[in-house]
């Protein structure tokens, strides 16, 4: 006879293993459509490229050096691949912008509706959510929709006699950093919100009986309350700013690439599969930073807080 | 009259931004859709209102077959995905934590931590060779990546709602000689169907959005609406891609509400 321990040990067995049976075909698949891959991507920045695209399976470290370094094809020496240290920092800069300006336009879009009575808040929230769950590239292309020659804003600009010639702004960096900020600002504007929905603002009133001034009360007791929200729409801007893919090919037109159409080329008309991979790991590489940044500054400020 | 007492909460300035992000969140979209009910051949006219390009649209066979294509990709995803996603939220939910919890809860939401680019051409390498081993290249592909990233997000609203519910119903169930299947079956699901389908509504929106992904793996003639509008966008543009556009917000405008009613329903 079994003691009631190892009978109950027993069921606690039984009961793990049901749970990995449970699990298995969301596993199965994300390993086999999702992560599986991802290690074939590793393998192959180490291959050498194929004359048509594809890969010849003999080992090389070339894919890797040319991420950002380039070999002279006369005296084989190497330097910096000016072409791709521009797309890098494209990539970075610009998704630096957006966050920031994103940032700057959702920290009042969030307070505002924080601020309105509960039954029009609803109502606020849900004008933002629309947007988010529209397509991207229907909201990318209805920015194109503003900027473009004949669009939207050189259309009224040029009726109010402001200017003669279509300002060019599409295929321009400039079209790209709207085409983010416009896209990303529900991802900026909803965690804040979710912070700010638990703002007390008896805090606030407690800041102004001791004579604060309301830039005050924001900097020393509202943003730092908030900063949890901040830090996740930060984030959740930032990281697929610098994944960018649709964006910049739609509104960047084919010379201001970032890293997303870079890759893509490599893959397509490059031919290079190997150089192609390097920069995909390269890419996750910069986005686990980020997100470690992220898990180091979430836990710390959960720490401050209790 | 008083004098207006002092509002805390107002902060100089904020209403204003906030009114002119809203303005700015709308006006492109407006932009889209008024040029949709322009007559003019091109974009770079406008010569007055009419139905003229969402008709031409109905009866472009292209736009039909990359309709038909979502629409049976999105349901067969969030089909498969939303069932993965329960099992594993079942799984992972009301327990003491075991040896490789922490391990599964990161490899469900592994998609939405790698940039869909990379993804993308991940299953470019894989699926390309597949393809010339097997001879196969229908849609399985697509169903199968789809799922793949569908699953974390069919999973978020289903396991926050495992998580808020008690044990007890269920313990009376089984008190009461349930089998674990019955109880499942007759209390546990009942409870968890509001879950379930935001989870299936979220996972399909994702799926019927997704362009980077598909435009990666999709073997030739297999466009889904977005991958055909994003082929569409390169050349001169007609007002038929805003017609198109127009139809696809109205139907994501009318899924988010639907959306925001059933998860606004307290039980």
């Amino acid at each position: 006879m079994a003691s009631a321990e190892e009978v109950a040990k027993e069921a606690e067995r039984r009961d793990i293993r049901d749970r990995w049976v449970l699990s298995a075909p969301a596993l199965i698949i994300i390993f086999l459509a999702a992560s599986g891959p991802l290690l074939i991507v590793v393998i192959y920045s180490f291959l050498t490229p194929g004359p048509y695209g594809g890969v010849v399976w003999k080992f090389s470290t070339d894919g890797w050096l040319s991420v950002l370094l380039q070999r002279d094809i006369f005296d084989d020496t190497l330097a910096f691949a000016d072409a791709h240290l521009s797309i890098f920092w494209r990539s970075i800069s610009l998704s630096f912008y957006t966050t920031v300006l994103t940032l700057f336009f959702g920290f009042p879009t969030a307070y505002f509706i924080a601020t309105r009575p509960p039954k029009t808040r609803e109502v606020w929230v849900f004008l933002v959510t629309i947007p988010f769950w529209t397509n991207l590239l229907i909201r990318t292309f209805a920015m194109q929709q503003v900027i473009r020659n004949e669009g939207l804003v050189n259309t009224a600009l040029m009726a109010l006699g402001i200017i003669k010639q279509p300002l060019q702004i599409m295929n321009t960096d400039a079209a790209i950093l709207l085409g983010m900020i416009y896209v990303y600002l529900p991802l900026m504007v909803l965690p804040i919100y979710a912070s700010m929905e638990k703002l007390d603002f008896r805090l606030v009133e407690a800041g102004y009986d001791l004579y604060a001034g309301r830039w005050q009360v924001l900097r020393r007791i509202v943003f730092p309350l908030i900063k949890p929200g901040v830090i996740a729409g930060s984030i959740l801007v930032f990281i697929p700013s610098l994944g960018a893919y649709v964006i910049p090919r739609v509104l960047g037109g084919g010379k201001n690439m970032m890293l997303g159409n870079l890759i893509e080329l490599q893959f397509g008309a490059g031919r290079n599969w190997p150089l192609g991979a390097a920069i995909s790991i390269t890419l996750m590489v910069l986005v686990m930073i980020a997100l470690l940044f992220y898990v180091r500054n979430a836990s710390r400020s959960e720490g401050a807080h209790g | 009259m008083a004098k207006r007492p002092f509002d805390i909460q107002a902060q100089p300035g904020f209403g204003f931004m906030a009114l002119l992000t809203f303005f700015a969140l709308y006006l492109p979209i407006a932009a889209l859709v008024t040029y949709s009910f322009n007559t003019a051949d091109s974009l770079s006219r406008w010569d007055g209102v009419s139905l003229r390009w969402f008709i031409s649209a109905w009866h472009n066979s292209a736009v039909q077959d990359a309709s038909v294509r979502s629409l049976v990709l999105a349901v067969s995803a969030a089909a498969l995905s939303t069932i993965a996603a329960t099992m594993a939220a079942l799984a992972t939910t009301r327990t003491r934590p075991y040896p490789g919890l922490t391990f599964k809860y990161a490899f469900i939401n592994q998609p939405l931590m790698v940039p869909e680019i990379v993804t993308g051409v991940a299953l470019l390498i894989v699926f390309s060779r597949i393809k010339v081993w097997t001879g196969y290249s229908g849609l399985g592909y697509l169903i199968a990546a789809h799922t793949a990233f569908c699953i974390p997000f069919a999973y978020l609203p289903i396991r926050a709602r495992l998580d808020s519910m008690d044990l007890t119903l269920e313990r009376a169930a089984a008190d009461l000689y349930a089998t674990p299947w019955k109880a499942f079956r007759f209390v546990t699901l009942p409870l968890l169907r509001p879950a379930i389908i935001a989870g299936f509504m979220l996972a399909f929106v994702i799926s019927l959005d997704d362009v980077v992904i598909t435009e990666f793996v999709k073997s030739g003639g297999q466009d889904t609406l977005p991958t055909y509008m994003l082929g569409q966008l390169r050349r001169e543009t007609s007002p038929e891609i805003n017609a198109i556009a127009t139809v696809f917000l109205a139907l994501s405008v009318v899924l988010v509400t639907v959306f925001y009613f059933v998860n606004r329903r307290k039980p």
